[in-house]
């Protein structure tokens, strides 16, 4: 093949330095530029929306089953969301894991720090590129969702509008508690460093934790300070005073509580991908 | 230019690099040497700040790598040309490189024509051959047009063609007043490319020299004779000290004697000379030579006197005559 000779001044002249602007368009490319990203949003859409029909069009009929007297008011923003909450944060966790781990596991993570060696840098716009594509597909699911639910419960005459009291506040929330789940799992990822162990330890967390706490004899005391408590909390409509409810602190606070883990994880990441050798 | 002071790295129990120090100086080929395992791959990460050393400190011009405003336009570095995203176009993955640093987009069709990836531009790079995954690794280290390159065993598996086309990048590439910093295991790959070398044997420092001066220190320097009367000067070098052994084609090779005493010695018995060529050694056996004196030195005991440079007797610094490839020399690289 022919030799390769270099004209002269081939780029306009810096100026600057490079920083966030520009490493985070080069994480959009990232995201982007794989097909990983596209399939497991993919498939958080398809369950959230699929199992959430389902569940939905499941409750419609158990509804009309029950004879009037036994039947309990339902929440029917909450169940219409409850398949993006309990499946899709086990499914964000997939490419919230990824943006770090295909890194490691690629040997790409060292052509990205030789090309931007401030690794606060990449680790930050890593993190605001794989939020916004998370929060931006969460949004529609949980949109989408919550309108196929409606129709679907319509005959119960218990559904809900977006006008409806807290249903906004539950179908954002819900969005936003999707996106924390992808951010805590982007942030184990900067301390495991691998795609398995980390969806092991995410799937630990968010799944199995609450299972084990509920076997244990003061679990009403614990249940509040379980990441996965912000999914039933913000997604609810219908504050009942119902055992599942009222061990909980009100929808934001929980939320918070789950915000303030996943922030103290994203620290914790984030200095260890500044200082261990890649 | 690239200055190494006083670096030290210890992964757990194994000290990979132990107080080295060496500049790599701008516009020349530096050849980066040591065996596998010498604590090349390593002394280069820990110039870009992929490792951080235990001790010592690495600057670029003055700068350490971190620190550099566009570490793109300064540094264009290849480790391992496997390090990357399978599952991207080779555009793509040049692309996300350049606006780390807001090159221009265009400037990725650039550097893809320039490697001539330019008709898998589209293609995912799990599907690329180890050559072509090297020209794209090679387009990278192009994006920001930097002073300074550094590959890390870059004709490691590469086909011939692909061997050339590396070798004759690299002396364009210094050519044009730029810094290469390349390692090998392989000497005989440095042999035609490098100006400078660094050698290092178990992280340490084994030599920092111009090609000539390295291959001076060997004590692999012979001279070939073929003459009709070879017997008869193999006599004569003997009573002058040297030793000679038959060669190929009934040449003699003649060691502990310089050229031109060989020649008087010639003259003196009335042997006819057909042939008479200072046969500098290999930079190969002047490689194994340094290293294996540092293996034995650090091994230990036995070995005594540690000598790492080798027992060559002392060459005047006048360079004997070139019987090396032509290296590369800033300015004529008019080949192919």
């Amino acid at each position: 093949m022919a030799t390769t000779t270099r004209q002269a001044p081939v780029l306009p002249a810096p100026s600057g330095r490079a920083g966030f602007g520009g490493t985070l368009r080069s994480e959009f490319t990232k995201i982007r530029s794989v097909r990983s990203t596209y399939w497991t949003l993919l498939v958080l859409l398809a369950v959230s929306v699929g199992i959430g029909a389902a569940i939905s069009a499941l409750s419609a009929s158990g509804w009309s089953n029950t004879p009037p007297a036994d039947r309990t008011p339902l929440d029917a923003t909450q169940l219409s969301i409850a398949a993006l909450l309990i499946l899709g944060q086990l499914v964000i966790v997939v490419p919230g894991a990824l943006v770090l781990t295909a890194e490691y596991s690629t040997g790409m993570i060292r052509t990205s720090l030789i090309a931007m060696p401030r690794r606060i840098v990449i680790y930050v716009a890593k993190a605001v590129a794989f939020a916004a594509v998370a929060l931006a597909v969460s949004l529609a699911t949980a949109f989408i969702a919550f309108f196929l639910g409606q129709s679907l419960l319509a005959s119960t005459h218990q559904s809900a509008t977006l006008a409806g009291h807290d249903v906004l506040r539950a179908l954002v929330g819900s969005a936003l508690y999707i996106t924390l789940c992808g951010l805590f799992a982007f942030a184990a990822a900067a301390i495991i460093r691998n795609t398995a162990g980390t969806i092991t330890a995410m799937i630990g967390l968010l799944f199995v934790l609450p299972v084990l706490v509920n076997l244990l004899p003061w679990h009403n005391d614990l249940v509040r300070w379980l990441p996965s408590s912000a999914a039933r909390a913000i997604s609810a409509t219908v504050w009942n005073s119902g055992p599942q409810n009222s061990h909980l602190f009100s929808p934001w606070d929980q939320f918070a509580v789950f915000a303030v883990y996943t922030a103290v994880l994203l620290v914790v990441g984030g200095i260890l991908f500044r200082k261990r050798d890649a | 230019m690239i200055e190494v002071r006083g670096l030290t790295k210890r992964y757990g129990e194994v000290t990979a690099v132990s107080g080295l120090s060496f500049d790599v100086m701008p516009g020349k080929v530096t050849g980066f040497l040591g065996p596998n395992g010498a604590g090349k791959t390593t002394t280069m990460r820990l110039i870009l700040g992929l490792d951080y050393p235990n001790a010592g400190t690495v600057t670029i011009d003055g700068k350490h790598y971190a620190s550099l405003a566009y570490p793109m336009r300064e540094v264009g570095a290849l480790l391992d040309a496997r390090a990357v995203h399978g599952g991207r176009s080779a555009y793509n993955h040049l692309l996300c490189l350049a606006q780390t640093n807001n090159l221009p987009r265009k400037r990725v069709g650039e550097v893809l024509e320039l490697v001539g990836l330019t008709e898998v531009a589209r293609k995912r790079a799990k599907g690329f051959s180890l050559g072509m995954s090297q020209r794209l690794g090679i387009a990278g280290t192009l994006l920001g047009d930097p002073k300074v390159l550094m590959f890390d065993e870059p004709v490691n598996g590469l086909d011939p063609e692909g061997i050339l086309w590396i070798r004759n990048l690299m002396k364009a590439l210094a050519a044009e007043g730029r810094t290469v910093f390349v390692s090998s295991h392989l000497m005989s790959e440095m042999q035609n490319t490098a100006d400078r070398l660094i050698v290092i044997g178990r992280g340490r420092l084994l030599a920092e020299c111009t090609m000539e001066e390295f291959i001076a220190r060997s004590s692999g320097q012979t001279v070939r004779v073929a003459t009709p009367q070879a017997d008869q000067l193999a006599k004569a070098v003997a009573e002058a000290g040297g030793s000679a052994v038959s060669g190929d084609n009934g040449t003699l090779i003649v060691s502990g004697l310089v050229a031109a005493q060989v020649g008087d010695l010639a003259f003196e018995h009335g042997v006819r000379l057909h042939e008479l060529t200072v046969v500098l050694a290999s930079l190969e056996a002047a490689f194994m030579e340094l290293t294996a004196d540092s293996v034995e030195y650090r091994a230990g005991a036995e070995g005594a006197q540690g000598q790492p440079a080798g027992p060559g007797q002392p060459r005047e610094p006048r360079e004997p005559p070139q019987q090396l490839a032509a290296h590369g020399r800033p300015g004529d690289d008019g080949r192919s």
